[in-house]
């Protein structure tokens, strides 16, 4: 970041990358309720600054490891739409062909090696792809998403310790929206929080208001340079909100009418436009962005309605190299 | 040829393959020092910190960094010290290295190799000496691996490391002191290939781990009383050597499955219901299985040996069979 032109650019760039997972997502949304794609679904309507500002930060060949509610980090990360979308309806040409879905997008090619239905299965992964990435002696880092709920888990605690005893390339993201399912994350959390636990297992953590998309870029520019630099791990507490359900399904009526139009309020995509809007940039450049984005996402759900279904055979496929055969039958 | 023990057996294998593939790495607690056994003797001097990774009592990182270090393309021995603390890593085991190439389509290669030394051994009680290998079986993604003898040992993990599959290794531990004879130059031993220990047309033994020099052993007495039998280590329960089996048992028509673990749930029922599914009931005069009775292991000697698979057993079980 130079001039203002680079930082207009830069500021561009997250409205983008935030507008098209917000695309993404209340697309997705759509082909959930009207029948189109099958299973679970979590979506990140509202937290789309914190996947948009930590991957503005990235390599290609940085690793990122996600959770449940993984969309945004994998389409941050570059992973392909097309695959992304084909990969929810269940079809042959999703990333995974349609062994996965929703709650396993992974996309290796650009270095996204998982969203994960277990909370805090990520963590682990992470910290070995880090130590893995480090024998080879790779300068990549890898970046590790898990909301507020994956704090109370055993392998917050061993991933932590561990990454900090091997001094590994690990940016953990903890991405606070305060709630775990249907809990307020704080009601079953003792303790001042995860930044103070982090600090305790040698883990040094910042806390950034996740809504902001340009604090987050910022602070993760600091700490992913840092951590290329042999730092050790860093943690990064952004708080957002998240603005729908647990689950496509869950209309979250228990929560205060008021607290949900306060977050309204203070959801990143809005806040960063009056951004821009108060640097000059004008409203049709904006509605432009994000009008592309609905188009891009609504011709991918298009094409995922009428893609290939995979051939069955595929079930029997990837099991493992030695032994798949004998108990196919 | 040498003769050596079956953990040098190991230590040899693991050796041979880490100096020949550098992205073999080792992770676990007390690794530098050389392992629990002695299986990774002398690792720390030849290979460095990097690659040989004593690590804090954390096995559900152990077993989950493991996998993360495999997905970016090094290929980790994930040691669990003893098979009993691998239920601290189920869901890294269960849900992750397990699952991660067939949900992500293909993407991802989990090639590890989680050594986990089982069975009963020095009177450790019921949270050290389980056999729950049956479990891993159920388990689609994982090759599961039981040798019994220095050479077998050897062989079978050369080619764990080489395989691009996630493999359990269940290092027989009671058995770490017996010797054998081992090649200079370690052959792979294709995973799926029974050893053909004994030959004999009257019954039909099959075994694998460390039950199974008491299984040679009682086949030998078998023998002094003229019943022949024909014993199959299987080395690997997934895939195994249903071919071998079947065929065995076809000339016998007499099926006898001798494992330490608890006979109820045991992988023995899933060889003699395949075996029958094959043959048909007419071909088959008879089927026992040999295991422990389903209780927990206890300490006190006297106790452990009433409840354990032994040679005695495994004749008296013979015989019986013979009978019906
Ligand atoms: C180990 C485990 N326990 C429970 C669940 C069920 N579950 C799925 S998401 C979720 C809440 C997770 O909360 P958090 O990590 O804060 O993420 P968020 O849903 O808020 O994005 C729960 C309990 C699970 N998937 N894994």
């Amino acid at each position: 970041m130079t001039g203002t032109g680079d930082n207009r650019a830069r500021l561009l760039a997250l409205y983008t990358t935030m507008c098209r997972i917000r695309a993404f997502e209340e697309t997705a949304l759509a082909a959930h309720k009207a029948g189109e794609i099958p299973g679970p679904l979590h979506v990140s309507i509202g937290q789309e600054g914190v996947a948009a500002g930590l991957c503005l930060n990235l390599r290609l060949d940085d690793r990122i490891t996600s959770n449940h509610r993984g969309h945004g980090h994998a389409l941050a990360k570059g992973a392909g739409v097309a695959g992304m979308m084909e990969e929810l309806f269940g079809r042959a040409g999703g990333h995974c062909r349609g062994k996965g879905g929703s709650m396993h997008i992974a996309d290796f090619s650009v270095g996204m090696l998982g969203a994960n239905g277990v909370v805090a299965g990520g963590i682990p992964i992470a910290v070995g792809a880090a130590q893995g990435l480090k024998l080879l002696g790779s300068d990549a880092i890898v970046a590790c998403f898990f909301g507020d709920g994956a704090i109370n888990r055993g392998p917050f605690l061993e991933g932590l310790n561990w990454a900090a005893l091997y001094r590994l390339p690990v940016l953990f993201v903890c991405e606070d929206n305060g709630v775990a399912a249907f809990t307020a994350t704080a009601s079953v959390t003792a303790g001042p929080g995860v930044a103070a636990r982090a600090a305790s297992l040698g883990v040094p953590g910042v806390t950034v208001d996740g809504n902001d998309a340009a604090a987050v870029d910022a602070a993760a520019s600091r700490l992913v340079a840092e951590i290329r630099a042999g730092s050790g791990p860093q943690l990064l507490h952004a708080t957002t909100y998240r603005l729908t359900g647990h689950t496509s399904t869950d209309p979250a009526a228990w929560r205060l009418a008021a607290d949900v139009e306060a977050a309204r309020a203070a959801e990143p995509i809005g806040r960063l436009r009056d951004r821009l809007l108060a640097e000059g940039i004008a409203a049709a450049e904006l509605d432009g962005i994000r009008g592309e984005a609905l188009a891009e996402m609504s011709a991918a759900r298009a094409a995922a309605l009428t893609a290939p279904w995979p051939d069955p055979a595929v079930a029997w496929e990837d099991v493992q190299d030695c032994g798949a055969m004998q108990g196919a039958d | 040829m040498a003769e050596i023990t079956l953990v040098e057996a190991a230590r040899r294998a693991a050796l041979q393959e880490m100096r020949r593939d550098p992205s073999i790495w080792v992770l676990g607690e007390d690794v530098a020092r050389g392992g629990l056994f002695g299986q990774y003797r002398g690792f720390l001097e030849e290979f460095g910190e990097s690659r040989i990774v004593s690590t804090p009592i954390s096995e559900s990182v152990i077993m989950g960094a493991g996998l993360g270090a495999a997905l970016v393309g090094t290929r980790p021995i994930i040691e669990m010290r003893i098979f009993d603390f691998v239920m601290c890593a189920m869901d890294e085991l269960v849900n992750q290295v397990a699952k991660v190439r067939y949900m992500f389509g293909g993407q991802a290669k989990p090639a590890v190799v989680i050594r986990m030394p089982h069975g009963i051994w020095r009177n450790s009680a019921a949270q050290h000496s389980q056999m729950l290998e049956s479990w891993f079986t159920h388990i689609p993604g994982l090759v599961v691996v039981v040798p019994s003898t220095p050479a077998d040992t050897a062989g079978l993990l050369v080619t764990a490391l080489r395989s691009d599959d996630p493999v359990l290794f269940f290092d027989p531990k009671n058995l770490f002191p017996l010797t054998g004879e081992v090649p200079e130059v370690i052959a792979p031993i294709p995973f799926g290939q029974a050893r053909h220990a004994r030959r004999g047309d009257d019954l039909t033994i099959v075994t694998w781990s460390a039950i199974v020099p008491q299984v040679e052993e009682a086949a030998g007495m078998l023998a002094a009383r003229g019943i022949a039998a024909d014993v199959l280590d299987l080395r690997t329960l997934w895939p195994w050597d249903e071919a071998a089996v079947v065929a065995s048992v076809a000339r016998t028509g007499r099926l006898l499955v001798v494992h330490e673990a608890v006979t109820t749930g045991g992988f023995g029922a899933e060889v003699v219901a395949r075996v029958i599914e094959r043959l048909g009931t007419a071909q088959v005069k008879a089927v026992a299985r040999l295991g422990q009775p389903r209780v927990p292991v206890p300490f006190a000697p006297p106790l452990e040996d009433a409840l354990k698979v032994d040679t005695a057993k495994v004749v008296a079980a013979a015989e019986a069979l013979m009978r019906s």
